[in-house]
């Protein structure tokens, strides 16, 4: 354990039939950074994303997570490790009850859980520790309500108030201010800033505001390639990244 | 439990409490052997996500099993139960383990397949008697000391197994197994992102939902005497997914009415000969149209309250 570095990857590559979807990607998340993943649409981000959380298997390369190789590992298994994901698409348990959405990720700290005999009564125990975390995102109001009935940018709060009750040493957002209003997006890029204390986040966003205000650390993917990588003044500054992200020289 | 559910266990209880007293104790125990079946089918649907079409196979071999102990083997009939349910056990963590790796139709075909494979086994093995099925299976004495013959003592044996059935999938259904078991259902890929290995859960489920099955297919052989193809044929397991759907997917009582209202179709229009599959299918049907959370669904809807 320790090193600058969280997460490392060394020649990830993924091919869906010949089409090579990310190619040679060497990516370095450092300890406790915010590091942004960006690139025009089809640059492979949400595959790269999905590399990393092992949800796709790589064609080729490793992934080392901690120093340890986590290339071999099931997505199960690399949650359990501390390495948590959200997903594009808001990813709640619809029938389930705000709080039983949060409880159930709070839940994983007695183990598996297969005890079908038991009562669930035994799991109030975890749920001053949601009802905390749920006031942490402004939740705290709804949560005997079916999680499906939310609105999206609730959501979104309350997947991230899952993925921090698993207490992640490595957050990955994917987007987590897709299909945002401006308030949503305000309340989210706040949120995150306040949960940065303490680990580590990759995210891979669209919205370059974001991505200015948050990250340390910026790598820009095209094609499946990494372009350039540096801080937001740096990548900004640079004229192939303009050209690929912005299609134009000017930006 | 909430105040609903309780109150509404608590009028089943007075009508499985009442019902030999005012109906044929035959006619219910039948309605409680297949409520059993589809509260057990109901399980994987309504609460893991997983639509078996193949459940004929766990409720038949249970039957086949039960009958066999009884009649050949000897055993009492609790102990003769227990046999087919071990049998529905063994057979559904061999078909979940094969059936779970795949999702929606395509793990609804494998199941039917598996299903038919027994099926066919059933129609050439010696020992269930091919056409004739196993018939004249002696119900035999509880604990070797009560007589079971007599239809209102086994009455009491089968209202117990039921309940004790019943119950436990609600236990299951309300435990911290059944809480991430839910999650699955809702989404599976966000369940595996906390760290649960989804696969594990959800052939547990299917090897719960398969004994249970097996248990109420063997009460069933014990309550008429006979195992006949009829129980592990493929209609049996379209029966279990008809009556969950029409008492209400993912409710705790749906099942159980489905299974009344299935019953009693059956033998209410038993008179218009092949016309009551013709019935059902249009009732089928009109609950797909119209009511689709099934009766209870629809009850539950409108209290706004889970039943």
């Amino acid at each position: 354990m320790g090193g600058d570095f969280v997460l490392e990857t060394e020649g990830l590559t993924k091919e869906f039939r010949g089409f090579v979807a990310v190619k040679d990607v060497a990516l370095s998340v450092r300890r406790g950074s915010v590091h942004a993943i960006i690139g025009p649409n089809g640059a492979g981000k949400t595959t790269c994303f999905n590399l990393l959380t092992k949800f796709l298997q790589p064609t080729r390369g490793v992934i080392r997570y901690e120093g340890r190789d986590i290339t071999a590992l099931k997505p199960a298994e690399v949650a359990r490790l501390g390495v948590v994901r959200s997903f594009q698409i808001s990813a709640v348990f619809p029938h389930l009850t705000v709080l039983e959405n949060v409880r159930v990720a709070l839940q994983r700290a007695r183990g598996g859980s297969y005890d079908f005999w038991r009562s669930e009564s035994l799991l109030s125990r975890y749920e001053d520790r949601a009802r905390a975390l749920l006031a942490d995102v402004g939740l705290d109001r709804y949560e005997n309500v079916p999680a499906g009935l939310l609105p999206y940018g609730r959501k979104r709060a309350l997947e991230i108030a899952t993925t921090l009750a698993l207490e992640p040493k490595l957050m990955l957002l994917d987007e987590p201010t897709a299909g945002m209003t401006h308030e949503d997006v305000d309340r989210v890029v706040d949120l995150i800033r306040r949960v940065r204390a303490g680990r580590t986040i990759l995210l891979v966003e669209h919205n370059l505001k974001v991505v200015a205000g948050l990250s340390d650390t910026i790598t820009v993917l095209t094609r499946g390639q990494v372009l350039a990588e540096g801080d937001y003044a740096a990548i900004s500054a640079n004229p192939e990244v303009k050209t690929a992200y912005l299609g134009t020289e000017e930006g | 439990m909430p105040r609903s559910q309780a109150i509404a266990l608590a009028l089943l209880v007075a009508f499985i409490a009442a019902a030999p007293f005012l109906l044929f104790p035959v006619y219910v125990m039948k309605v409680l052997c297949f409520a059993l079946y589809a509260c057990a089918f109901n399980l994987l649907l309504g609460y893991a996500g997983l639509l078996s079409f193949g459940h004929a196979a766990y409720f038949g071999m249970g039957s086949y099993l039960s009958a066999h102990a009884a009649k050949v083997w000897g055993f009492t009939p609790e102990l003769a139960i227990v046999t087919g349910g071990l049998t529905a056990t063994a057979l559904g963590a061999a078909f979940g383990y094969l059936a779970i790796r795949r999702q929606g139709i395509y793990f609804a075909m494998i199941t039917l397949a598996l299903a038919q494979m027994v099926y066919f086994f059933c129609v050439q093995a010696p020992f269930t008697g091919g056409e004739d099925g196993i018939q004249a299976v002696p119900r035999g004495a509880l604990l070797g000391v009560l007589d079971l013959t007599p239809d209102f003592t086994l009455y009491w044996v089968v209202a117990a197994v039921f309940l004790a059935g019943f119950l436990f999938l609600y236990r299951i259904v309300h435990s911290p197994f059944g809480q991430v078991l839910k999650a699955i259902r809702d989404n599976e890929p966000r369940a595996i992102s906390l760290g649960y290995r989804s696969d594990d859960y959800k052939l547990l489920a299917f090897v719960l939902s398969a004994a249970i099955a097996g248990i109420a297919g063997g009460t069933k052989a014990i309550v008429f005497q006979i195992a006949t193809l009829t129980d592990v044929n493929w209609p049996m397991s379209g029966e279990a997914v008809l009556m969950t759907l029409l008492g209400g997917i993912g409710t705790l009582f749906g099942p159980v009415v489905g299974a009344l209202i299935i019953v009693t179709l059956q033998a209410e229009l038993a008179q218009f000969g092949a016309w009551v599959t013709v019935i059902q299918g249009v009732i089928f049907v009109a609950c797909v149209l119209a009511f689709r959370r099934g009766v209870v669904g629809e009850l539950q809807q409108a209290i706004r309250r889970p039943l």
